[in-house]
């Protein structure tokens, strides 16, 4: 019990290395002899023909070794992991601005990056769509649209008191993870590569530059020490640039190594996708959400990418925390030529909710009432059904929203505000209630399995290999604790190496908050096989007859639970020496999901995660700028396994999504081209933004035995406690001018607010 | 030559003098703690410390090493966050509070907190909570959303309450806040060579004067390295701030920083650091002079609509040749000035603000802190109770140089105090100005802001005799 709590409180492993300066991140890798360096030339038009690529200026600047081209490519020119429809380097078209079409190798960086500015595109331009109703009026549609359905909403109208319609939009977001993104690789004997990349996704990688080099999946090696931050844009998007540099080891046998600069990054890479959407919501007089209908118009810009399974994961999560009895939802994912948007923690979920509670407010101001009454009334209960078809096992929606408006005192802070409305002009507060449900799992039921390698070293030593990628979420240490409590052996004995193809095959990426689960549970598995065959050679080292009542307890073997003079180290030992293998692969696939996409319903959750946040803001009515004086939540672990790294990813997913709701505008001009393409212009929280006082109460819960120790997933739920920074802003500016028409318009920056304010 | 200790070695380099800091630290020396998030100054994992020596020791201050010129380090002690570790894998205290608190996730702008706190560390200051804070308004983390951070900055504050001022380095050493070698520093930097003043009289036209670098270096990185610079930062010629005659005159090379730190500015300017709070940040502040914000001529420069409400006067210089521009006549259109290329400014200066005279300053961006401006404001009253006897008032972001707004001024001079005289004052400003749209807001926005930033400075300065309700 002791060593169960000492885990709870492990500090993330990583963080001396990190905090001494000397993590090692792909830039940071020593370079080879002869290493040369990769820039691109992209595309300064969002949509054309590409007629001709002049390369003869670039080829003779001095210190230019080669320029690649489509017409390189020996395999197959194409990355969309969905549907293939991106080619890594532009070929006879282009599709957004900022898309890839020639690859220069140099030197060095700076004649590389020159080089690549003396590339001329001939392109005849092409019309330009930004928008994506503009694009689902002319059919441009990435693939069919999809409708979710349950009850019948043309029928429930009748039965509704009240019906309100309107529109939201929230703008895409741009991950911003401060390592850009980048990769280095080097030839290895026989036509092999080996890649250093900052990928979620290394199998990703492999698995495209293996088909874009026409080779099999073997001759690639991929290896991820860990992340700079992800946030979901290097799921997909980190695999162009470790295709392009592999391309080149390719051709040139040489090592070559590319890492983006920031306005390189922003400029080619997607963001998090855009959405508009149309809602109708119809109430009973008791404020019964009866019927609810969105459109969701996503914009998943020039290419498919994982836009597609984002707009199912938008579907999943159309009616947040609530029952809704009938609801039909529908998605469409539209072409433009943007940037291909991707993942983005959340993955269309954030896009989803922020509707269905722009819907609500919308009802909450025209009935006069606060929209937190509507909320608590529609929150979910054991068995409701989700649009899905998935019924609610356990839900945590009321008894966090009790939780929160308890401990936190809604009903003081309704009247704190209030008075302090009447008494202030020059300021006005507001706040607001966000409940979540999001489910965990991958949508599409294949990619939840995982596999982990361990290795028991005949010193003791333990060396774990998982799938898993470190981005800062604290994954490795998690993994360390699973492999540590199993073996109940002292952390500094296990050691988690990096995630690497040639040790765990077929992975899936880093995302949908189940990376720790799932290579949790395969690691856990691959612990436990080792443990019971550890276990047979220790009782026959203790002359026992039978297993039973054989344990290892912090560092020694135990029998019926007295201590015995056999420790770790010797136990390891002998099994060696009896030749009992020290080294075990496990494998996990999630149990009892499925969905059938062709009915849409199914079980695609292995379980959802609840919680409440209470946002309280000051907006200054005179300036139109304001301050978060507050965020209150009560969230649900399960039984958390690190409170540290659960905690952190509360309160950084929480300020990342009220950075999407507030300050973060993504702004293209109508040629497509990206404004807001700096750190200069596109702003993040700084520590002078974010809330003044967090608070985060773990709600007692019991957990899931699908999580792993029953510790919830956590990377990506707390992002979408930050739309309610949106609806607090809007009740402060009706405190100032109760007439503001309320267009649900997300992020709600200081520009929107005077303009609010003063309408 | 450029002589200079990095963390614990002496280094001389013949690389150029507009080699990025960074750069020489992480590819010359091999020094990959300081990280690359932006190259433009404005996440701060590229932090360092800069020591400069003074009678009383060396003062450390962070700059972003990215936009920082090698040429700038000359004779200073640069400190990256391998220059604070102590030995066999100890964590400082600093450090040690990050990994208590889970001040680290990805890790990546990890070292640049870590340095800035250790600035604020060496600091010869005492240490409160809001310093210890503002000494990472230019660090930007994307994993954490800062609380935990914020413990540890607690922590830390917490622990060099401890700190006197006398013993400070002995202290910090024996108390784990750095590495011993830091005692030896002072003396060693005595050992520098002395280079010359770089302020040669310039007639190269296509070379650049450069102070901080902190808009060069954003603007044309890759001229940078390659063109003739002339150092002016640091040059003791030129960062004074001192009064004659009832006038401020501010040294050309005086960083923002320095302005704050002016006892004379303090003075007469009580909320000075309100702000100055609002530009850029720590770091930049520390890097970036009053005259370079003033020659780059951006319409939002927060410096030149603060002097232009001074209604300040500029010195240049060029070979022996003094001369002086009203600030409000240097600025002839976008970027165009009345400069010679090869003359540089020598100072600024400005009557000093008498017990009738008012000022304010406002500036409203998209994010408060660390961001350009979407409107800034600056106005200066000398009043006789509620008689404006004179005016002069400034706004930045509503044209195509940082305005001063004449007629506004002219307007308001001689006129009695009212809701509606305001009233009026702002529709005269929304007739002088020409906004445009773009990235930080539309053209209608920054007319209506600009109307609210001039309710807000009367408002502010008037405070309790006008309120926002007599206005709207
Ligand atoms: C991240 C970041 C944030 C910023 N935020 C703000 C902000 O909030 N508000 C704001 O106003 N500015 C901001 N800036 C801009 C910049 O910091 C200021 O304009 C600063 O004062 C420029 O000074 P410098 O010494 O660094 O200029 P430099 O880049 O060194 O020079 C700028 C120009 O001035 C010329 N110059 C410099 N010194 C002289 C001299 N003595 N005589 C003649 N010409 C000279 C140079 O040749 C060049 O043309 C920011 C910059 C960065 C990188
Ligand atoms: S790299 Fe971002 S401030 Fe220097
Ligand atoms: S820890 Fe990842 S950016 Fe700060």
């Amino acid at each position: 019990m002791k060593q169960e709590k000492n885990h709870k409180s492990l500090k993330n492993i990583d963080s001396h290395g990190h905090v001494r300066g000397e993590s090692i991140y792909v830039d940071d890798i020593a370079v080879q002899q002869g290493t040369l360096y990769g820039a691109v030339h992209d595309s300064r038009v969002a949509h054309g023909l590409l007629k001709h690529i002049n390369v003869r200026k670039a080829q003779a600047l001095p210190g230019v070794v080669a320029v690649f081209t489509a017409a390189d490519v020996p395999g197959e020119n194409q990355i969309g992991g969905i549907i293939p429809d991106e080619p890594l380097l532009a070929d006879k078209e282009v599709h957004f601005w900022g898309q890839p079409i020639a690859f220069v190798v140099a030197q060095t960086e700076d004649i590389a990056r020159e080089a690549a500015q003396l590339i001329e595109a001939e392109i005849t331009p092409l019309p330009v769509i930004t928008d994506p109703r503009e694009a689902k009026e002319k059919g441009e549609l990435i693939a069919p649209p999809r409708t979710f359905v349950l009850g019948d909403t043309a029928a429930a109208w009748q039965a509704c008191t009240h019906v309100y319609s309107g529109q939201a939009s929230t703008n895409g977001q741009e991950h911003l993870y401060i390592e850009t993104q980048g990769a280095y690789a080097y030839p290895a004997e026989n036509g092999n590569i080996k890649i250093h990349s900052s990928t979620q996704g290394p199998t990703a990688v492999q698995k495209t530059t293996a088909r874009v080099l026409g080779l099999p999946m073997h001759a690639i090696e991929v290896d991820v020490t860990r992340l700079g931050g992800g946030f979901g844009g290097k799921e997909d998007q980190a695999t162009p640039w470790a295709v392009m540099v592999a391309l080149a080891v390719h051709h040139l046998k040489r090592p070559v190594k590319y890492v983006l600069h920031r306005m390189d990054d922003m400029r080619m890479t997607g963001k998090r996708n855009p959405y508009t959407s149309d809602f109708k919501i119809g109430l009973d007089e008791n404020l019964k959400i009866i019927a609810y209908e969105a459109t969701f118009y996503q914009n998943a810009g020039a290419a498919a990418d994982l836009s597609p399974a984002v707009l199912e994961r938008t579907l999943f999560h159309c009616t947040n925390s609530y029952y809704v009895p009938n609801v039909t939802a529908t998605a469409y994912s539209c072409r433009t030529n943007l940037p291909p948007n991707t993942a983005f923690r959340g993955f269309g979920g954030p896009q989803g909710m922020f509707v269905i509670e722009a819907a609500i407010a919308k009802a909450a101001q025209a009935l006069g009432v606060s929209a937190a009454e509507i909320q608590q009334k529609n929150l979910l209960q054991a068995g409701d059904t989700f649009p899905y078809g998935q019924k609610a096992e356990n839900p945590e929606a009321i008894s966090s929203w009790s939780a929160a408006t308890n401990r936190y005192a809604l009903d003081h802070l309704a009247q704190k505000v209030n008075a302090f409305n009447v008494a202030n002009t020059h300021h006005k507060k507001g706040y607001a209630l966000m409940p979540i449900c999001f489910g965990i799992s991958f949508t599409k039921t294949l990619m939840n399995q995982a596999r982990a390698l361990v290795h028991i070293y005949h010193d003791g030593s333990v060396g774990v290999s998982t799938g898993a990628v470190e981005m800062g979420q604290g994954v490795n240490t998690k993994m360390l604790q699973v492999a540590a409590q199993v073996f109940s052996i002292a952390n500094e004995r296990i050691k988690l190496e990096t995630t690497n193809t040639t040790r765990v095959a077929n992975t899936s990426p880093s995302a949908a908050s189940a990376t720790a689960d799932l290579n949790g549970k395969a690691l856990e598995i691959a612990c436990r096989k080792l443990l019971d065959r550890l276990k047979v050679v220790a009782a026959e080292e203790l002359d026992l007859t039978s297993v039973t009542g054989v344990t290892v307890r912090e560092g020694w073997v135990h029998v019926q639970g007295q201590k015995t003079d056999l420790d770790w180290n010797t136990l390891v030992l002998q099994a060696f020496l009896k030749r009992v293998s020290l080294s075990e692969v496990g494998h996990y696939a999630t149990p009892r999901i499925h969905f059938d996409q062709s009915k849409e319903k199914g079980h695609p959750f292995a379980y959802h995660v609840y919680g409440t946040a209470i946002t309280e803001v000051t907006v200054d009515c005179i300036r139109g700028t304001y301050e978060f004086d507050a965020v209150k939540i009560v969230h649900d672990f399960g039984a958390s396994m690190n409170t540290i790294v659960d905690k952190g990813q509360i309160e950084g997913g929480l300020v990342q999504g009220i950075g999407w709701m507030t300050l973060e505008e993504l702004e293209y001009n109508k040629q497509g081209k990206l404004l807001s393409n700096a750190l200069s212009t596109y702003k993040i929280p700084d520590i002078y933004s974010v809330p003044k006082d967090i608070q985060v109460e773990f709600l007692a819960a019991e957990g899931s035995d699908l999580a792993i120790f029953k510790s919830k997933a956590v990377g990506e739920p707390p992002l979408m406690y930050g739309i309610g920074a949106y609806f607090a802003i809007l009740n402060a500016v009706r405190a100032f001018n109760p007439q503001v028409t309320s267009v649900f318009d997300a992020p709600f920056t200081p520009e929107k607010v005077l303009t609010a304010l003063y309408e | 030559m450029i002589e200079f200790i990095l963390n614990d070695t002496t280094i001389a380099t013949s690389a150029a003098v507009g080699t990025p800091l960074l750069d020489f630290i992480r590819y010359q020396q091999h020094l990959s703690g300081t990280k690359i998030g932006c190259r433009e100054g404005d996440c701060g994992a590229c932090t360092v410390l800069v020591g400069t020596l003074h009678n009383d020791g060396v003062h450390y201050q962070s700059m972003t090493s990215c936009i920082t010129p090698l040429g700038n380090a000359q004779g200073k002690h640069i400190v990256t966050v391998e220059g604070l570790n102590l030995p066999q894998g100890q964590l400082n205290q600093v450090q040690q509070a990050m990994v208590n608190e889970g001040g680290t996730q990805c890790g990546f702008c990890t070292a640049g907190f870590v340095v800035s706190l250790g600035g604020h560390c060496l600091s010869h200051q005492s240490s409160d909570y809001s310093k210890a804070l503002a000494a990472v308004d230019g660090n930007i983390c994307r994993c954490t959303g800062y609380k935990s951070i914020e413990r540890a900055i607690q922590t830390v504050d917490h622990k060099l309450q401890a700190k006197t001022a006398g013993q400070s380095l002995d202290w910090l050493v024996a108390q784990g806040f750095l590495p011993a070698y830091f005692t030896d520093i002072a003396d060693r930097m005595q050992t520098l060579s002395v280079p010359e003043p770089s302020i040669k009289q310039s007639t190269d036209i296509d070379g650049h004067y450069i102070g901080g670098g902190t808009d060069l270096y954003v603007q044309k990185p890759e001229e940078m390295m390659r063109s003739n610079l002339y150092l002016m930062f640091d040059q003791e010629a030129l960062n004074k701030i001192e009064v004659k005659d009832q006038r401020c005159y501010i040294g050309a090379a005086s960083t923002v920083s320095d302005v704050w730190q002016s006892e004379v500015m303090q003075a007469h300017f009580p909320q000075l650091s309100q702000y100055l709070k609002l530009v850029s940040s720590t770091q930049i502040r520390n890097m970036g002079t009053i005259a370079g914000n003033l020659v780059n001529a951006s319409p939002i420069g927060d410096l030149s609509i603060f002097l232009l409400a001074l209604n300040a006067t500029l010195v240049l210089k060029h070979q022996d040749q003094t001369r002086e521009v009203p600030l409000r006549d240097f600025y002839k259109g976008y970027k165009i000035l009345d400069k010679q290329p090869t003359e540089y400014v020598t100072s600024i200066y400005f009557d000093l603000p008498t017990t009738h005279t008012a000022f304010n300053f406002e500036k409203v961006s998209k994010r408060t802190h660390l961001d350009i401006a979407s409107v800034n404001a600056a106005i200066q009253l000398k009043t006789e109770g509620m008689l404006i006897k004179e005016a002069h008032l400034s706004a930045g972001g509503v044209a195509p140089v940082p305005l001063y707004l004449a007629k506004a001024a002219q307007y308001l001079k001689g006129k009695t105090l009212s809701a509606e005289l305001v009233k009026e004052t702002t529709k005269i400003a929304n007739d002088e100005v020409a906004p445009i749209s773009d990235v930080r807001g539309t053209a209608t926005y920054k007319r209506l802001l600009l109307r609210q930033l001039i309710y807000a400075h009367f408002i502010t300065i008037f405070e309790g005799t006008l309120t926002l309700e007599d206005l709207v």
